[in-house]
């Protein structure tokens, strides 16, 4: 008994973080399972068995990963870029501004933004792009300005007092400091993307939102819970295998 | 831009009709989130673990695309308000859960304790100390939701939900035609404009309802 006790103790110890990620996969595999079952065991007619094929689901998916993974990439570069220059002393006023700016950004629609560029310029996956770059810039910007600004001025100026120079405080203390929150802000991206780029099927751009959009227009239950759960399946395996990624990458001694 | 003004200017009734569909959908999945957020807040903040959960399911909510939560629910609620609102509420709930923990764990202990000392019960101390003190962070966390919200809205306009989105999927659905890039201008600004109402209205109800020792 007691050594039983003394094993659970342990394993509530260490357990909680493995279940953590564990947990989601497991939860998702149980939903895709399920999903898989009730489409298997529903009959279908014609037009949904056009559509819930494993070619033409896999196709969407694959197109939602590219237009997530490229505007996440695209973003990622140009937000920390742009978080880095405005962080430093001759622009650093301009922080509180960009951050209030963030915030109101916020509330631009999204698919306002792909409708926008979809019918000022074209339809399709670079406008797209364009549109899911324009919508999660501010927030990414905002992660990596608030991420440099937190590490600490005296560990700067210690640096400085060594004899490193800007350019070399910069790289080997402000960025290794800042990589959590430069790593949460390429996570809040690529959740960010993943879910906007449900909506680029209205612009012709493809992805799982297509699926969906199928199933409210042809009014096919079975289509559109088909599209809306793999597309939840998507976005969350893609945040938990960025919360693993991110857990791994920490840079040690943080 | 003249042609803009001029289409606001012809059309100004249908876009402030919109606008009050927009604003009226909103507050409604707001009320219900403060409700939920701060009683969920309240109840675990001093538990650890059931604080972890509820912001780990809360912060779930918020990966799931909106359009396909959107989409999950026109089987359940059908269309109309009802999807839209169910959305938004599990959009909206994190960031007034999560304030409301940070807010009520970063009331300095010895503070509760001397209310305790006063002779105060738990209720009262919540009731008049610790949410008190708490507010200036919880009403931080309902203006983050309110941004979120105003912005997701728009989507709701595909389950039949009322608000600024209509326009901007007539527009996409008038591609070519004149009025396609005013509709969707309209719906943008519109709800743009709204976001920004209701920022400087909690920061004003914010600042008129924190308490007077804790103003800054």
């Amino acid at each position: 008994m007691t050594t039983r006790q003394g094993a659970s103790a342990k394993v509530a110890g260490g357990v909680p973080r493995f279940l953590r990620y564990l947990g989601m996969p497991l939860f998702l595999g149980v939903v895709c399972l399920a999903l898989y079952l009730y489409v298997s065991t529903k009959p279908l007619d014609s037009i949904e068995k056009r559509i819930l094929t494993a070619n033409f689901l896999f196709a969407r998916v694959i197109e939602h990963i590219q237009l997530a993974a490229v505007s996440t990439v695209i973003v990622v570069v140009l937000a920390v870029t742009t978080g880095i220059l405005l962080t430093r002393p001759g622009t650093r006023r301009v922080t509180p501004l960009i951050i209030g700016l963030a915030n109101i950004g916020q509330a631009v629609p999204s698919i306002g933004l792909l409708v926008l560029f979809a019918i000022t310029w074209d339809f399709g996956f670079w406008p797209a792009i364009v549109a899911l770059v324009a919508y999660s810039f501010l927030s990414i910007l905002r992660n990596t300005m608030v991420g440099l600004q937190q590490v600490d001025r005296s560990t700067i100026e210690a640096a400085r007092g060594m004899g490193m120079t800007k350019t070399a405080v910069l790289f080997r203390i402000e960025l290794p400091l800042a990589v959590p929150i430069i790593l949460a802000g390429i996570r809040t991206a690529l959740i960010i993307n993943v879910g906007t780029a449900t909506l680029a099927a209205f612009v012709d751009a493809g992805g799982l939102g297509t699926v969906i959009d199928r199933g409210i227009r042809l009014g096919r239950d079975s289509v559109l819970i088909v599209g809306s759960v793999l597309t939840g399946v998507l976005a969350l395996s893609i945040d938990w295998l960025a919360g693993v990624a991110e857990e791994i990458l920490r840079p040690r001694g943080l | 831009m003249g042609g803009f003004l001029e289409y606001l200017a012809l059309n100004w009734d249908h876009v402030v009709e919109l606008a009050i569909g927009h604003a009226v959908v909103v507050s409604i999945s707001l009320a219900i989130d403060i409700a939920i957020g701060v009683s969920l807040g309240v109840l675990v903040f001093n538990r650890e673990r059931a604080a972890n959960v509820a912001l780990a399911i809360t912060s779930t909510f918020l990966t799931i695309p909106s359009f396909a939560l959107f989409g999950l629910f026109i089987p359940i609620f059908g269309l109309g308000y009802l999807p839209a609102v169910a959305a938004l509420v599990m959009y909206g709930l994190l960031p007034i859960l999560r304030n409301t923990i940070a807010g009520l764990r970063s009331v300095d202990p010895a503070v509760a304790e001397s209310a305790q000392g006063m002779g105060m019960n738990a209720r009262q101390r919540l009731l008049r100390i610790e949410l008190p003190l708490a507010w200036p962070v919880i009403i931080a966390g309902v203006r983050v939701s309110t941004m979120l919200l105003m912005g997701i809205a728009a989507i709701a306009a595909i389950v039949g939900g009322p608000g600024l989105g209509e326009d901007i999927f007539s527009g996409l659905a008038r591609v070519g035609s004149v009025t396609a890039l005013d509709l969707v201008l309209g719906g943008i600004l519109g709800i743009v404009v709204l976001a920004l109402i209701f920022d400087t209205f909690f920061n004003v109800l914010g600042k008129l309802t924190t308490s007077r020792g804790i103003r800054d």
